[in-house]
Order: structure tokens, then C-alpha cells, then sequence
């Protein structure tokens, strides 16, 4: 569906991507994994067909962008950053008149405009104005009218950042869904709880660059141990256990406000620290997930 | 499946147009406009309104004070009937530079309405022919309203007046092209103090309220660059039916101007959203 290879994007001196290889396959699910200015946006808006490359190669359905944008965009579903409903129209009047920018016919878009009314739970605020609608709702929208022309590809960039976890959980039923129906879904994020959830496969971005490929499992295996110690010190202690830590697992990170420990068991780590006089103020076992491999890839955190 | 009408040459524009940048599709932000106006069609009552209640003003005041002058063949007219085509070039720039203006500014800074229209097979052309053939319709309105008083008040004496509903299209054509590549120039709000210091003296000084003979020799050669001057020239030699052929020079400025804009707008549309 998307082959990128060695993918530039270019802003002045500026470079937001910089040679991304990207292969995404009919029907997977993709995710774009990285902290806000990875070059995330950038990448899904060259593969969108609304940003040329800089350089590098790029294609999309088989198509080259800079050539074949319209015929490729008529294929795609865009669900941007930032809601750009149209204010001026109501949520009915929103899907049917996109479905016209498509070029689809008047009867089909009334009919495609109901279904996915349906398919978005916003049946009963079909002839209400979009401004007052919830940011759940608002994205579940604009989720329908990417759908409109019943794209094969769908783009959908951070699609529930701002979100609260409910209407997270029902965005994330809904993008099942469309999975099983066989559409490929490329999603950017920064959750790595999203990444997790939805993608079958990702990548970690950096700084323009990819930092590395895989499953999320796959990537917690390669990256990461199965369990994670965390430790929580009153303010200004941390420092001084640092060192005495340091052995007590595999991998050790140092955050401002707690210790990471990288270990095949948690337990059996807290009890070695304990032995060795370490009182933190709260401790947490848990097991590694995509946030503790991008730290390891990048030394940050991803949300901060 | 749907059929997704793909990028098929119809028509001479999209032969020649790469496919980026036209689809041949205006008529679908125009069938939006059209559903977003069609709640509030009381923008269209004060469109009408407003020049009414300038003709009005002019027939029963200012009327009384002034009550001849030259007309375009030299021949004495009344001041209203030389005012009222004037007022109608005016009213199709000022609907016409409000809707390309304001209109384009708030869906193209914040409501982000063109990035949604652009991730469609839709291109910067179709946008701006769009946009600013929506303001020619609705200035086309306007005119066929303003026309109709004309003719009730007595003030249309030649059956060439019948061009000035035409003409008036031509005028919000152009100024609507204008003023939407202007549009894309605004930062913020305040900046539409610009659009207003370049209107008021355009509508004062376009000959609108006097002859161009009035002014200073060098004022003159100023006044006569100014585009509204050439819609008013056009539509007060029709509306009496006084025709010369420096008509065909005022047409083809508009017209430039016209087209210069739909360049102009969709350029910068191009640049400012695919990027």
C-alpha cells in the first residue's frame, strides 16, 4: 500500500524526515510511534498526497504523489491532527458534502452520509451544527468523513489525543472494526497504550529518523525486559541510591522522578535492593511496554 | 463500490491544467456554500438592503440639493440616475471583497476548511474558482435586485442597461478574485484594516459621486487605475445607453484583473497548504 524509501521532507534548512524506509502491507494496521517533532506529521502528509518529498522515493497504491496526488487521494481516508469539520454545515450536511468533493453523486452520498451516521454513533445529532458536539464526537465525525468514499488506505494522525478514555475505548472499537473489513490503517501517535492497542506493526521515530521496526511485542523482546522495577525516592535521596542500584538488574534508567530497573523479574530485584539497605518511597512492578523501549532507543520519555 | 470519478479530461481547463491542481470540481464547494448560506439567508436581506438605503438617501436628499449634471455623452442627467450605476459597480466590489475577504481568512485560518477540501482529489483551483464564483453569484443577486429598484425609481432610460446585471457579475468577479489572493496575505484580524483603507477611498473616488473631471490632471491618471473606476465608467454609459469603445478597454482590465486573482489565489493556496 505505501513503499517509502530513504524519505526526505525539507521545511527551508529545516529537515523533519530524514530517509525514512517504510514498507506497510494490504489490510495491517501501521503505526508511526514517536515524541511530538519525530517527523510523524510530515511522513503522513507525504504519504496523504498533500506534501511533495524533498527527496527519496514514495509510493502510495502503486502511485507516485507528485504525479498521481488526486487519483491517490481518491482512494485514501485523511483523519488530520486537528478536527477541520466544517462549522458552517451540520453533521449530516458535513459527510454528504465531502462525499461531493469525491465527485460521488447526490443519492449515493445521502445514503453513505446515513450509514455513517450509524457506523459513528451520531445518528441523533444529524441535524445539529458541529460546534457543540463533544471532542469525542467531533472525532468520531471527522472518523465518518474520512470514510466517505470508502478509502482503502486510512491516515489517521494522533487520532485520540485530547480524548478521554472512554471515548478513546469507543474510537478504538470503531478502528477495529474497520480492520476487519479489511482496511489499512495507518496511525501516528504518542501513546504508547494506542501503539499497543491498534498497531499490528510500528515504528519508533526520532528526530526525523526511524529508530526501529517490529510488532510491539516484538520490540518489547528486542528492546526492553519482561519486567520493569520502578522506584520512587523523596526528593533529593534518588541521587545518592543511584549507585547502589546500578547492579541490581540488566539496565538501569535514571528518570527526575524515579529508577527504572530492567529485569527479567521485578520481585526478586526489589528484594536484592531492599537487601542492600535501598527504602524507596513507593515501588511498582510491572511489565516493560513501548514506552520503556522508546526510552531505551532514545533516552527520553515519550510524553513528558 | 462507489465510483470515484477519477481524473478524466473534461473540458478545456482540465486538458491543460496539471491534474494537481484542478479537478473539475468548483461546483461542489459552490453546492456548500449554497447549504451553509441556505441557514443564513439573512445575510442576503442586508446584502440588498444596504445600496437600497444609499439610492434612497440620494433620491430624497441629496437629490433635492444637486439635481443635474453631465452625463457620459455630455448630455444633462439627473444626479440620482448618475449615482445609482455607481452605487451598483460599489455594491457588487463591497459584497464581493466581504465574502472573498472575511469569508476566506476564517475558513482558511481557522476552521482549516481548505486543508479538508485539499486531502480530497480536489486542487487549489477548484478552491478558488469555487470561493470566488460563489461571491459572483451572490453578488449577481445583489445586482438583479438593486437593478430592479433602478427600474421601478425610473432611473434606467436605455434597454443597454439590461448589461449592467452582467457587468456587475464581472466586477464582483474580479474584485473577488482580488481580494481572496489578498486574503491568503492576512495574518491576523486586525489586518482587515488594510482591506478597508483600500475599499472606502476606492467607493469616495472612483467616480462614483462626481466626474473623473472634477479631480486634478495628475490625481487623474491615479483615479483612472483604480478598478472600480472602470466598472463604474462601464455601468453608468450603459445604464443611459451611451456606448464607446473604451468600453472594451474597461471590460479587459477587469477581466485581467479576474483572471490575474484565480491565478494569484490558487498559487497561494498551493503554497500555503501543500507544503
Amino acid at each position: 500500500m505505501v513503499e517509502a524509501k530513504a524519505l526526505v521532507k525539507r521545511f527551508g534548512d529545516f529537515e523533519a524526515v530524514r530517509g525514512v524506509d517504510v514498507h506497510v502491507r494490504r489490510g495491517e494496521a501501521f503505526g508511526f510511534l514517536g515524541p511530538n517533532g519525530a517527523g510523524k506529521s510530515s511522513t503522513m502528509r507525504m504519504i496523504a498526497a498533500v506534501s511533495p518529498r524533498s527527496d527519496g522515493e514514495l509510493k502510495v497504491l502503486g502511485m507516485d504523489p507528485d504525479r498521481d496526488g488526486p487519483r491517490i487521494r481518491a482512494r485514501l481516508g485523511v483523519v488530520p491532527q486537528q478536527d477541520n469539520l466544517d462549522s458552517e454545515l451540520t453533521v449530516r450536511q458535513n459527510l454528504q458534502v465531502y462525499g461531493r468533493y469525491f465527485g460521488l453523486s447526490r443519492a449515493h452520498v445521502r445514503r453513505k452520509a446515513a450509514e455513517l451516521m450509524g457506523f459513528a454513533q451520531l445518528g441523533e445529532r444529524a441535524e445539529d451544527e458541529v460546534e457543540p458536539l463533544s471532542g469525542g464526537m467531533k472525532r468520531r465525525l471527522t472518523i465518518a468523513r474520512s470514510l466517505v468514499n470508502d478509502p482503502e488506505l486510512l491516515l489517521l494522525d494522533e487520532p485520540t489525543t485530547g480524548l478521554d478514555p472512554q471515548a478513546r475505548h469507543l474510537l478504538w472499537d470503531r478502528l477495529f472494526r474497520l480492520k476487519s473489513e479489511g482496511v489499512t490503517l495507518i496511525v501516528t501517535t504518542h501513546y504508547m497504550d494506542e501503539a499497543e492497542q491498534l498497531c499490528d506493526r510500528l515504528v519508533v521515530m526520532d528526530g526525523g529518523r526511524i529508530a526501529a521496526e517490529g510488532s510491539p511485542s516484538e520490540l518489547i523482546a528486542r528492546f526492553s525486559t519482561r519486567e520493569v522495577l520502578e522506584l520512587r525516592f523523596p526528593p533529593g535521596e534518588q541521587d545518592a541510591v543511584v549507585a547502589v542500584a546500578g547492579g541490581l538488574a540488566q539496565r538501569m534508567e535514571v528518570l527526575p522522578d524515579r529508577l527504572l530497573l530492567y529485569t527479567d523479574s521485578g520481585e526478586s530485584a526489589l528484594e536484592r535492593a531492599y537487601a542492600r539497605g535501598v527504602r524507596p518511597l513507593s515501588s511498582l512492578v510491572r511489565r516493560s511496554t513501548l514506552e520503556d523501549v522508546f526510552l531505551r532507543l532514545t533516552g527520553r520519555s515519550l510524553v513528558e | 463500490m462507489p465510483v470515484t470519478e477519477g481524473t478524466r479530461p473534461r473540458g478545456l481547463l482540465l486538458r491543460i491544467l496539471p491534474p494537481g491542481l484542478y479537478a473539475g470540481r468548483a461546483s461542489a464547494i459552490i453546492e456548500r456554500s449554497m447549504l451553509s448560506y441556505s441557514r443564513g439567508w439573512l445575510v442576503f436581506v442586508s446584502g440588498v438592503l444596504e445600496p437600497l438605503f444609499y439610492l434612497v438617501a440620494f433620491q430624497i436628499g441629496f437629490g433635492r440639493l444637486v439635481t443635474e449634471v453631465a452625463g457620459p455623452g455630455g448630455q444633462p442627467m439627473p444626479y440620482v440616475a448618475f449615482v445609482a450605476p455607481a452605487l451598483l459597480a460599489a455594491s457588487a466590489m463591497n459584497g464581493a471583497v466581504f465574502d472573498s475577504t472575511f469569508g476566506v481568512f476564517f475558513k482558511f485560518k481557522y476552521a482549516k476548511t481548505y486543508d479538508a477540501m485539499l486531502a480530497t482529489p480536489i486542487g487549489p483551483l477548484d478552491v478558488a474558482i469555487g470561493e470566488i464564483g460563489w461571491a459572483v453569484l451572490r453578488g449577481g443577486l445583489y445586482a438583479v435586485a438593486f437593478f430592479g429598484v433602478m427600474n421601478v425609481m425610473g432611473l434606467v432610460t436605455s434597454p443597454w442597461a439590461l448589461l449592467l446585471v452582467p457587468v456587475a457579475l464581472l466586477v464582483a468577479f474580479a474584485f473577488a478574485a482580488i481580494g481572496m489572493a489578498c486574503a491568503t496575505f492576512i495574518r491576523s484580524p486586525t489586518q482587515f484594516e488594510f482591506v478597508q483603507l483600500a475599499v472606502v477611498p476606492m467607493f469616495l473616488f472612483s467616480t462614483t459621486f462626481f466626474p473623473l473631471s472634477v479631480f486634478p490632471g495628475p490625481l487623474q491618471v491615479v483615479i483612472q487605475f483604480l478598478p472600480l473606476y472602470h466598472g463604474v465608467e462601464l455601468m453608468r454609459g450603459l445604464s443611459v445607453g451611451v456606448l464607446d469603445p473604451t468600453m472594451a478597454g474597461h471590460v479587459a482590465y477587469l477581466a485581467a484583473l479576474a483572471a490575474f486573482g484565480v491565478f494569484a489565489t490558487s498559487r497561494r493556496l498551493a503554497g500555503l497548504l501543500l507544503r
